[in-house]
């Protein structure tokens, strides 16, 4: 394998696992707050860049963007809102169904109003055929708002949950619920700020990747599927070890079309997912202790 | 007063009875993927066949007959359109099938439509649909065995000697696959590496990178009918990657040329003559037909016709021809379709035989090409 090759497979890999990432960070970010894992954070995704496709008839790229992941964490709220907040002490299994009924109601919703047609937004520099060359591999411009992007959501992230105080509430609500609740924050509200906030990072991530993947209403799903992979794969609750998980997987997955069929790169995610589940569950960078502690 | 209304309320009921379940309807089935990956197909498909049994029974149906359409979403899943026969054939006891849009589907419910002896008039490309061949079973897409044969042409008018071959893990691609393997050497064209990926695909551009490592490689084939033909496409030309790019007739929609943008430029595939309809010669046997179709869709649904739906206008149309011959009377329908001759339909001059279910030779197909966003014919 020449080296142009392997940058080349290296810098697809990285621009699959940014995308992996930031779902994961979506899943962990409402995990954190709730206990829950919430199946619809694909569907947030698909419902960013679907609407920034529809506002960009209107609107300039860059408030086509934004308006969309308002609208998205509108959405994510009022998921919240009218699914979450007024259950009674509901079991995790129960919240965990009704986060996937959400997901095939947004999905179909979403059918509705798009209907079944494969869009894309524009490249935000240069166009279809444009590229650069990065060490003597070539690729799409895109390829570095995907990267840039997700590095700075990361950054931004860890900067509020550290500094703002309504991160550090956050951090309490996902620490120790009774004891935040005791200490005075309103943790409802706190859920459904989780719910914006894995919202509209979803939908900035639907965007950045929309040029490149292009987007369909079902295009949600298999994200999830891969975002819920990088999250175990990480330790759930896990930033940080959210983005290292969804390089890896990015670039295994890129380096695995050199020596097998394309048609299984697929499998390689939900191989690697039921491993972890069986050998590691509580992840690579998870403490086994905390894991126990966990409600399941 | 009580016993005439009672009286009345037979009579109506007995005047309706015979309105409703009546010996007048015709009920015609059709299995589309409406809705999935294969939208692309079925969209059109289901929309075109709306259209013409709406035109066809305001003309007073078929010698008096209305037709009923029943059309049923697949979503491409083979699964449900073996369901959806089933219920078709025993329960609606439909007169006849039209689709499936997909390969995949179609040859999933061969047997079922031969052994229910109901007529089934597919609306998918591959061979292995009509050969070996059932009594029952016809298609109206071309056949891709003269798909590739027109594509490896072009390629030796080109003087192009050795290729990679990509295709979706769809029935298409699988069968198209095996053709373009099969014919290849026939034409003195080496296939250098092949690539099978998901239907579902969103990138590409591993795959890319790793075809382009061959540097011997002179031109790509690509065979599918999911998005993926815009995304290989873009993926290639951002990739840095000039060899042409061939793809099957799976292309012939225009929403893929949109997706794929300044990628889809200098794309060449062979198609029906629908899509360049208004640039043939006046005195083309074909162009009255394909023209009143694409006015009367594009008026109708301000989006426009593609290839896909134009089988299911030529399986609905031959149809319709067959039953107006030898009225509703299914054997009769069927004898009538394996011998109908010079039927000029939107995928070409349909001369059907007991041996030949499809009708259409290899000049039922045009190379084409993309040039400013728009299906040109191609010209070497």
């Amino acid at each position: 394998m020449t080296l142009e090759l392997c940058i080349q497979y290296l810098l697809a890999g990285i621009t699959y696992g940014s995308i992996y990432a930031i779902v994961a960070i979506g899943f962990n970010i409402i995990y954190n707050t709730t206990g829950i894992i919430n199946f619809a954070q694909g569907e947030f995704v698909m419902l960013g860049a679907m609407t920034a496709i529809s506002l960009q008839n209107w609107l300039p790229l860059p408030l086509a963007v934004a308006g969309a992941v308002a609208v998205t964490m509108l959405v994510g709220a009022l998921v919240e809102i009218c699914f979450i907040r007024w259950l009674d002490r509901p079991s995790v299994l129960r919240m965990i169904i009704i986060t996937i009924g959400v997901s095939i109601l947004l999905r179909e919703a979403a059918l509705h109003i798009w209907g079944d047609g494969v869009y894309a937004l524009p490249y935000f520099t240069g166009n279809e055929v444009s590229s650069i060359s990065v060490l003597g591999a070539t690729i799409s411009p895109q390829i570095l708002w995907v990267i840039g992007t997700c590095a700075v959501i990361v950054i931004t992230l860890n900067l509020f949950f550290k500094l703002t105080p309504v991160g550090q509430e956050m951090r309490a609500c996902a620490a120790n619920r009774t004891a935040a609740i005791l200490c005075g924050i309103d943790t409802r509200n706190m859920v459904t700020l989780s719910f914006m906030l894995a919202a509209g990072i979803g939908a900035l991530a639907g965007c950045v990747v929309s040029p490149i993947t292009s987007s369909q209403y079902d295009g949600g799903t298999g994200l999830a599927i891969k975002g819920f992979t990088v999250a175990v794969l990480g330790g759930l609750g896990n930033s940080a070890a959210a983005v290292f998980a969804g390089l890896l997987l990015g670039i295994i997955e890129a380096f695995s079309v050199s020596v097998m069929p394309l048609a299984f790169q697929d499998a390689i995610a939900i191989a690697i997912l039921l491993v972890i589940l069986f050998v590691r569950p509580y992840g690579l960078f998870g403490d086994r202790e905390a894991a126990r502690l966990q409600e399941f | 007063m009580k016993r005439l209304t009672s009286l009345l309320a037979a009579l109506c009921a007995a005047l309706l009875l015979p309105l409703t379940a009546g010996a007048g309807t015709i009920k015609i089935g059709a299995i589309l993927a409406v809705t999935g990956p294969a939208s692309f197909l079925g969209g059109p498909e289901s929309r075109t066949l709306v259209m013409l049994a709406e035109e066809l029974n305001a003309k007073g149906g078929i010698n008096g007959n209305k037709v009923e359409l029943i059309i049923k979403d697949s979503g491409a899943n083979p699964e449900k359109a073996i369901s959806f026969a089933k219920q078709l054939i025993e329960e609606e006891k439909v007169f006849a099938i039209l689709g499936p849009s997909t390969s995949g589907e179609t040859l999933k419910i061969k047997k079922i439509c031969t052994q229910g002896k109901t007529i089934l008039i597919s609306c998918a490309a591959a061979e292995l649909i009509v050969n070996p061949v059932s009594p029952y079973v016809f298609k109206t897409p071309q056949k891709d065995s003269h798909a590739a044969a027109k594509i490896f042409l072009t390629m030796r008018k080109q003087g192009i000697k050795k290729i990679a071959v990509l295709a979706g893990n769809t029935g298409f691609g699988k069968a198209g696959k095996a053709q373009l393997l099969k014919l290849a050497p026939q034409y003195g064209i080496e296939v250098v590496a092949t690539e099978v990926y998901d239907k579902r695909a969103t990138d590409l551009s591993a795959v890319v990178a790793k075809l382009m490592a061959h540097k011997e490689i002179q031109a790509v084939v690509n065979w599918s009918i999911v998005p993926a033909q815009a995304i290989l496409a873009k993926n290639m030309r951002q990739a840095g990657w000039r060899v042409p790019l061939f793809q099957s007739h799976g292309f012939g929609n225009i929403k893929y040329v949109e997706a794929a943008g300044k990628a889809a430029e200098g794309i060449i595939f062979p198609a029906g003559r629908l899509l360049i309809a208004d640039l043939l010669p006046d005195d083309h046997p074909q162009k009255p037909v394909l023209l009143g179709y694409k006015k009367a869709y594009e008026a109708r649904y301000h989006e426009p016709v593609s290839t896909f739906g134009g089988h299911a206008y030529d399986a609905f149309k031959i149809l319709c021809r067959a039953i107006g011959e030898v009225g509703p009377d299914r054997e009769k329908v069927r004898a009538a379709i394996e011998n109908m001759k010079g039927f000029v339909g939107t995928g070409g001059v349909f001369n059907f035989t007991p041996q030949d279910h499809n009708g259409l030779d290899i000049d039922s197909f045009a190379m084409l090409t993309v040039k400013d966003g728009k299906f040109v014919p191609y010209e070497q």
